[in-house]
């Protein structure tokens, strides 16, 4: 079990308040990704709940209990860290196995489950080098390992692949969703990457100067943004924005429409007039950033390659079931 | 072209290398040489370096005049005893800044260096004057005590320097891992922090086997170590430079073989954990 729940949780650095009132229903064997700028506190709030950090107010309930006055010793959650933080005196069992020994198991028994663990990690060969002596990859699953060894109640991870080449990056967050799935063991997940996010979250939140803005599954944050912040931030490219006219036409302050909703045509169709200023070809997709004019600068994707270049005049015409609409403080309208 | 110049280089830093070493390390050389000669050709003008009379008789004659082993066993109590207490109080100290520093953290730190910027010599007389009140002239114990407060601001420095180095995330990881305070100090910090340890002590240990100011002027003869062995060849029936040099040469030679044989972690200590 691993049923995590915050209730009002605040965290403050002497005057500065970092977490103001955070409220999170974390359900069990579920992935939730945290996601945000920088600086917006996401490990804060994943300390708060591994522990390693006080709560200034509020209560962490994990399994219906309340934690706040637990050691992080003794709440059953295992935490990967963005340096991996490996003991560098032990070997890779010794990482591997450390908390098993701390929890007394008898030594037969911590063997197996370490070789269990290396097994599933692909660590085998390397039982009984040091952490010096293995690449980042393979440092990031010794870490790994060491979290998943224990059986705790949740995963909590910070950043775990940013020191990863993109490459590895890719595979790694394949393998770490896999490995969630099959253990169905609650997840964590910290990071800026709102692709990561995207992809590997059941449920994202997401993260601005301290404050839960949204809380959902990840096409709903991409179909439904609850206000302008979700909306820039979720999606690549991001969502464009426009005010005046066009806004008002729609009973809003301002409208959002991500590039992928723009019907590019060539000049003389309805809809933004605007000149390219730049074209991307990817073969895959075809980015356009487009010089609207008073509507400021538009970008739009085609799927596919489309003969556009920088210098054309085009018209891009929202696809009228995916316009955004947002009021003045930047909450979302529906209906 | 470019390998050739590259050779050329490292032949000439090599060189520059062992040059700079043998002139550092000439005067002990003579020392040993010196040790070696009759009184007389030990300040032959030209000198002889290595065609004269060797004779072992200044070892002989040093053996006989003073007791080379009480000594020694003085200098290893007091190096030995003044680091072993240095270490246990610095230890704590050095750990509490390093992982719980406060506002005043720096301050104090630098506070305590400042007490090494006094020249000992300016309390030499109150401290003469306690020591002697309280009986503690000529004592191993007073030697002890005084080496050990001398040194401490230096080790509890070299302590602090190296615990700062070790990563907070490798003891938070450790709390995660279920480790109570105690087993994470045991499995985690201490193995992490024995090199820091090592060398910390080895270079306390020669500071004190080496320090001259106060092991002179605090004793005389009962608690007297290597130091005042050598000075009694200096004065007052005048210099004898080969006896002077067999002494020196006995006096060094066990801080020497251990230096030797712990080259690694003293190079470390002595560049405060620069080489990794
Ligand atoms: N120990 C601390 N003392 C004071 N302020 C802190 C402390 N730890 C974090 N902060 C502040 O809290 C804020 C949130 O920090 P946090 O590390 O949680 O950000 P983050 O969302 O994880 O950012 P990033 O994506 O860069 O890792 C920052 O403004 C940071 O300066
Ligand atoms: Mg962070």
């Amino acid at each position: 079990m691993g049923q995590i729940t915050l209730q009002g949780v605040q965290k403050s650095f002497g005057p500065v308040h970092i977490i103001k009132g955070a409220d999170l229903e974390i359900a069990d064997g579920s992935f939730v990704v945290f996601v945000g700028p920088s600086g917006c506190g996401k490990t804060t709030l994943l300390r708060l709940i591994a522990g390693l950090e006080d709560v200034s107010g509020g209560k962490i309930l994990i399994d219906g209990k309340n934690v706040v006055d637990t050691p992080p010793a003794k709440r059953g959650l295992s935490m990967v860290f963005q340096s991996y933080a490996l003991y560098p005196h032990m070997s890779v069992r010794g990482n591997i196995g450390f908390g098993l020994k701390m929890a007394g198991l008898p030594k037969d028994e911590i063997n197996r489950k370490v070789e269990a663990a290396a097994a599933t990690l692909n660590l085998t060969p390397y039982l009984d080098r040091k952490p010096r002596e293995l690449s980042g990859g393979q440092r990031q699953r010794v870490a790994i390992g060491r979290a998943i060894v224990r059986e705790p109640k949740a995963f909590l991870f910070d950043e775990p692949l940013s020191n990863l080449d993109a490459a590895l990056r890719v595979q790694m967050r394949i393998e770490v969703t896999r490995l969630q799935k099959q253990l169905g063991t609650t997840a964590i997940y910290v990071t800026h990457d709102q692709v990561e996010a995207m992809t590997m979250a059941d449920k994202i939140v997401v993260l601005n100067g301290g404050k839960i803005e949204q809380y959902g599954s990840p096409l709903e944050l991409y179909e439904r943004p609850a206000n302008l912040f979700v909306a820039g931030f979720i999606g690549s490219p991001r969502m464009n924005f426009v005010t005046g006219e066009p806004a008002l036409q729609k009973g809003a302050a301002t409208i959002g429409v991500r590039p992928e909703h723009l019907k590019i045509e060539r000049d003389g169709g309805g809809g933004w007039q605007g000149t390219i200023a730049v074209a991307e070809h990817l073969g895959s997709d075809t980015f356009l950033y487009v010089d609207a004019g008073a509507l400021g600068m538009l970008t739009a994707r085609y799927i596919g390659e489309l003969s556009l270049h920088a210098g054309d005049r085009v018209s891009l015409m929202p696809d009228p079931a995916r316009i955004h609409r947002f009021d003045e403080s930047g909450n979302a309208l529906r209906g | 072209m470019a390998r050739m110049a590259t050779t050329r280089r490292v032949m000439i830093s090599t060189a520059a290398a062992w040059l700079f070493g043998f002139l550092i390390f000439f005067p002990i050389l003579w020392m040993g040489l010196a040790s070696f000669k009759t009184e007389l050709e030990a300040f032959a003008i030209p000198p002889s370096f290595l065609f004269f009379h060797w004779t072992t008789e200044n070892y002989a004659t040093v053996q006989e005049r003073s007791d080379y082993l009480h000594h020694a066993m003085n200098s290893i109590i007091i190096a030995g005893g003044s680091t072993l207490i240095a270490l246990l109080i610095a230890i704590p100290a050095a750990w509490s800044m390093a992982f719980s520093p406060t506002k005043r953290t720096k301050d104090i730190l630098l506070w305590m260096l400042s007490t090494k910027m006094m020249p000992p010599v300016g309390v030499l007389v109150p401290i003469y004057l306690i020591y002697k009140s309280l009986g503690l002239l000529d004592s191993r114990i007073g030697l002890v005590f005084i080496l050990c407060l001398g040194n401490l601001p230096i080790v509890i420095w070299m302590l602090f320097t190296y615990f700062k180095e070790i990563p907070r995330d490798i003891l938070e990881a450790a709390r995660m891992d279920g480790a109570t305070i105690g087993r994470e100090l045991v499995y985690v910090l201490t193995p992490m922090a024995i090199p820091g340890l090592a060398s910390t002590l080895l270079l306390n240990l020669i500071l004190a086997w080496n320090e001259a100011f106060w092991t002179l002027n605090l004793s005389t003869s009962s608690a007297a170590p290597l130091t005042t062995f050598i000075a009694s060849y200096s004065s007052p029936e005048g210099l004898f430079w080969a006896k002077l040099s067999a002494a020196s040469t006995l006096a060094i030679a066990p801080i020497l073989v251990l230096g030797w044989f712990s080259q690694k972690q003293l190079v470390r200590g002595l560049t405060f954990g620069a080489v990794k």
